[in-house]
């Protein structure tokens, strides 16, 4: 038996207080208009960029009936010019003008480019501002000229495991008593209007239609019916990339798909910053390079990382002791404290032989489970 | 290095999209062993970031089994003992694949959807890639659609095809200056100059450099890959693909630079590396070969008939991160149909999606791992009707075809893949490789390729075939060693009929003739799984008499008698017709359950209690 193990486990992270760092960064290169030390709040922008618009390519030598080398001499107008849809930009005359045919702009845009390999002209629709905000209240730690700024703060910090729709902020509401409890549409009124509700283990599909009616920002809950939450962004979810959903809300699952309890920490950090602002994103990424969607409360204390009250987020490697969650049928979400981490292969219900890990459950029983199918939640 | 000749212990590491396996070789006497293996979460994610982490993680438990010291531990980072020491210190040689980071993940174009653009396709599926798109002239899409696709893409290479020399220039210059216009940006990097290879008319060469001339590419110019329309050479366009791929996207994945420092050979895409070894045992042997790499986020397809080797990768058709597009894209009919057990549809939808969220969880029930073998099935059978798609004999002709066919059955008369002369079907990938039966295998892989005839399966032990496939470009004579008698594990052989009959009819009259002289006879009925124990090292002789409506490989109606191998499954008698079709109504449940007992593919208790 050995008392610490590589099952290196990645864990989601819940903390009271850690110093969470975000890097804003820009798409495209542009202007960023705040400076290292400025205060910062949720909506503050602190860039901006242009994104070229959209090329539209006119066949125009083909249209003419012309050499693609000779485009230019029927060019009307010249690259760089502004034109509006419908605009002629290139025209053939012959036979003193009874023969005559014009190429039209597609788009309101400029004029790119008339390529005489290919006899085609480009349009580019005009450039799309794009804004970043600072998404979270803090303090600017650093700018990356032209690229980004990176927003500091101390907050408290969640993890979920999926996550809809994207970045929005509101003052947390807590809606359910229990971290086990069911939120259904009784538990939401019109005073959760521009707020994060948070739930317990399941939320109805009622409930997020209310959520939806009402204007809520955001729910946290552990978890919803898959079939709910297809029904909620229209369509059937093929892999776990989110955060571009159009639901009105911002939707994070703490544990997963079906009725399981949100975790009991995850639940008092919640329950602790009632009343606090917090910034939520669903955006999810299951991929290389994973991103879960998250929760990131502000607090007022100064923090700095390694500053006792911190937390840092790091690599989990189970220990006899940790605190760790079952996340895999028939324990799913079960909490309990390792007591054995045998090194020889173990036959499961499968008849799998596997490394497994030996859990004391909170109700005292020991179970054997993977050590695939655990995260740890504390030392 | 002295063991040049003569290596003692060979590490060899695969950084898939969900885990790091480590499988360790040595030589025993003088036979090569596969002797332990590791496994462990691969560490892409937050804030670890790193994949030398995972392969550390993977070793260590080699280590630990083994009790062999592999690891450099003198300093932080990742190193090995080279090399060997003597006794249980060290390793000769370490090798790598990788499947992280998303894999390969390639944009593809051509000027004629059905001619360069499928041999485009063919090209960077040979190179391990996944296919984000393709585009051509006559995809039906206007300009600034195709331009908008390719903007939201961000591939890591694109290939462009299209003319035949000498011929028109004009569309291949249309596609791609559609492409230049977009001016994609790749994944990795600000600063990173997106990789083009261009391989159509290669006058048109000059014109495609000029439309290229921007910083943001990287162009590469070789051979066209359909110099003429009957003629397709791939080979190039292949290598310069995978050469952008060591170059550039490999090289930006977190911490491969460190890892492929520590490699012996160039760390190889897992698809590449397994298609090799299953093409090498091919050739070896002579025989006409199906392979299906089983992997997290990607099905990978390998054929070798009658000479012609094809590689193809579905992306998002996976076991883990892609699992819950499989469901997606079979629907969850087909799916749950091969499920008896009395699930609801969001029992079995929170199954696979709870699956698809936390990718690196196993199994732990029974129902859990029936839910799964449903989907491996579904994720097979898919991913075999796109090989299918781009096994077919060249096309000269316009073709009216969408992408979104792509996991449409093929017709047989398409494909060149002939399913009466498929000589072997070889499964790997984490689902099968550690499948608790191997019978579980077996009839994964009969009901996602659904042979016909007389077809030996087999089934890599503990998933080493990309593992042997990188180390076959040091040690081709050692990995071929290692693959036939440590990797492969012999299930035995199916033997199945074409054709159809009404459940309870008579698909022919079957004597299996023993070495010893046994005789066993009977008739296999329509609906009905029967499995003859026969081992691996006997030979047995099987006639058939088909009814008229069956055929076994000689034609309908005709006799037909083989010497077959049996395997640690047996002898396989499929009376289902092909293609297997399951009834609706409450006969479903009966039949699937009779199969498993067939099979003997689940605990007894499980089977005789329906499932409780």
């Amino acid at each position: 038996m050995s008392e610490e193990s590589f099952a290196y486990t990645p864990g989601l992270a819940a903390s009271p207080m850690t110093l969470v760092t975000k890097v804003r960064a820009l798409p495209i290169k542009g202007e960023i208009l705040v400076k290292q030390g400025d205060r910062v709040g949720f909506d503050t922008i602190v860039g901006r960029c242009y994104l070229e618009g959209a090329p539209y390519i006119v066949k125009a030598s083909e249209v003419l009936g012309v050499d693609p080398e000779e485009i230019s001499k029927y060019m009307t107008v010249k690259v760089g010019d502004r034109v509006r849809r419908g605009d002629v930009i290139a025209k053939y005359s012959a036979f003193l003008g009874l023969m005559r045919r014009e190429v039209a702009a597609p788009v309101d845009g400029v004029v790119e480019s008339a390529n005489e390999l290919t006899g085609h002209v480009v349009v580019r629709e005009p450039p799309k501002l794009i804004e970043v905000s600072a998404y979270v209240r803090g303090i600017v730690k650093e700018v990356i000229p032209g690229e980004a700024a990176v927003v500091e703060t101390p907050a408290a910090y969640i993890q979920g495991i999926i996550g809809f729709g994207g970045e929005r902020h509101g003052v947390i509401s807590v809606a359910v008593s229990r971290p086990d409890e069911v939120l259904d549409e009784s538990k939401l009124n019109e005073s959760h209007a521009g707020k994060i509700v948070v739930g317990g283990s399941f939320t109805t599909y009622e409930a997020l239609a209310k959520a939806q009616r009402i204007g809520v920002k955001g729910v946290i809950v552990g978890g919803a019916n898959i079939a709910d939450v297809e029904k909620l962004v229209g369509y059937r979810i093929g892999v776990a990339i989110t955060g571009r959903e159009n639901i009105g809300f911002t939707l994070i699952l703490t544990e997963g798909f079906g009725k399981l309890a949100m975790s009991e920490r995850a639940f008092n950090i919640l329950k602790q910053n009632e009343g606090r602002e917090a910034a939520v994103n669903g955006t999810t990424q299951v991929r290389a390079g994973v991103v879960r969607p998250e929760v990131v409360i502000p607090l007022e204390r100064e923090v700095r990382a390694g500053v006792e009250g911190a937390e840092t987020l790091g690599e989990g490697r189970v220990k006899i002791g940790s605190t760790v969650r079952i996340i895999r049928y028939p324990y799913f979400g079960a909490i309990g404290t390792v007591v054995e981490l045998p090194v020889e292969l173990h036959t499961i219900e499968t008849e799998s032989p596997v490394r497994i890990v030996r859990i004391r459950l909170q109700d005292g029983s020991v179970v054997s489970v993977p050590r695939a199918n655990i995260e740890i939640i504390g030392e | 290095m002295n063991f040049k000749n003569d290596p003692r212990f060979i590490l060899a590491t695969d950084v898939g999209s969900t885990t790091t396996k480590a499988r360790f070789f040595g030589k025993v006497g003088d036979e090569w062993r596969f002797l332990a293996s590791g496994e462990a979460p691969t560490t892409v994610e937050k804030p670890v970031e790193d994949v030398t982490k995972g392969v550390r993680n993977a070793v260590r438990e080699v280590e630990e089994l083994t009790g062999h010291k592999i690891l450099n531990d003198s300093s932080g980072e990742l190193g090995f003992i080279m090399p060997y020491r003597g006794g249980k210190e060290g390793i000769d040689v370490y090798v790598s694949t990788s499947s992280a980071g998303g894999g390969l993940q390639m944009l593809v174009a051509g000027v004629v959807k059905s001619i360069t653009a499928e041999s485009a396709q063919r090209a960077a599926l040979g190179a391990g890639a996944i296919i984000m798109d393709v585009l051509a002239v006559d995809d039906g899409r206007e300009p600034y659609e195709k331009i908008n696709i390719v903007r939201f893409l961000r591939p890591d290479i694109v290939l462009i095809a299209g003319g035949t020399d000498g011929g028109d220039k004009t569309h291949v210059k249309e596609i791609a200056e559609t492409i230049a216009m977009a001016k994609p940006r790749p994944r990795f990097g600000v600063t990173f100059k997106l990789p083009i290879v261009y391989a159509g008319n290669k006058d048109a060469r000059d014109d495609v450099k000029k439309i290229f001339a921007q910083d943001c590419f990287d162009l590469r110019c070789v051979d066209n890959l359909r110099p003429q329309i009957e003629v397709e050479r791939v080979e190039p366009a292949r290598n310069a693909i995978l050469d952008l791929f060591m170059e550039h996207v490999m090289a930006h994945a977190p911490g491969y630079e460190k890892l492929m420092k520590l490699t012996s050979t160039e760390i190889m895409p897992t698809p590449a590396a397994e298609g090799l070894m299953i093409r090498t045992f091919a050739e070896a042997r002579g025989v006409n070969v199906l392979g299906v790499g089983m992997g997290g986020a990607t099905t990978n397809l390998y054929s070798y008939f009658d000479g012609r080797f094809l590689r193809t990768v579905s992306a998002n058709l996976g076991m883990s991160y892609s699992i819950g597009n499989v469901l997606k894209e079979a629907g969850l009919d087909s799916v749950k149909r091969w499920v008896p057990l009395d699930l609801s549809d969001e029992v079995i939808m929170s199954i696979i999606y709870n699956k698809m969220i936390r990718p690196t969880t196993i199994p732990m029930t029974l129902t859990d791992l029936m839910v799964e073998h449903a989907v491996a099935r579904e994720s097979i059978r898919m991913g075999f009707n796109h090989h299918k798609y781009l096994a077919r004999e060249l096309k000269g002709v316009k073709k009216e075809r969408t992408i979104s066919d792509i996991f449409e059955e093929v017709k047989e008369e398409e494909t060149y893949i002939d399913m009466k002369r498929v000589d072997y079907i070889i499964g790997t990938g984490g689902l099968l490789s550690r499948a608790p039966r191997r019978a579980q295998s077996m009839l994964i892989l009969i009901d996602a390729f659904q042979p016909v005839g007389f077809t030996y399966i087999m089934q890599d032990s503990v998933f080493m075939i990309p593992h042997l496939g990188v180390l076959t470009k040091l040690y081709r004579d050692i990995a071929v060693e290692i693959f036939e008698r440590e990797c492969l594990v012999p299930l035995g052989t199916v033997v199945a009929a074409r054709g159809a009959g009404n459940l309870g009819d008579v698909v022919g009259d079957v004597t299996v003739e023993h070495a010893d002289g046994r005789r066993e006879s009977f008739t296999l009925h329509v609906g009905e799984i029967r499995r003859v124990e026969v081992p691996q090292s006997e030979e047995v002789t099987v006639t058939v008499v088909p009814a008229k409506s069956f055929d076994f490989s000689a034609g309908f109606g005709k006799k037909v008698s083989r010497k077959i191998r049996g395997g640690v499954v047996g002898v396989v008698f499929d009376g289902r017709g092909r293609p297997v079709v399951l009834p609706q109504d409450g006969e479903r449940a009966k039949l699937l359950w009779s199969w498993f007992k067939a099979m003997n593919m689940y605990p007894e208790s499980f089977i005789r209690g329906g499932g409780e």
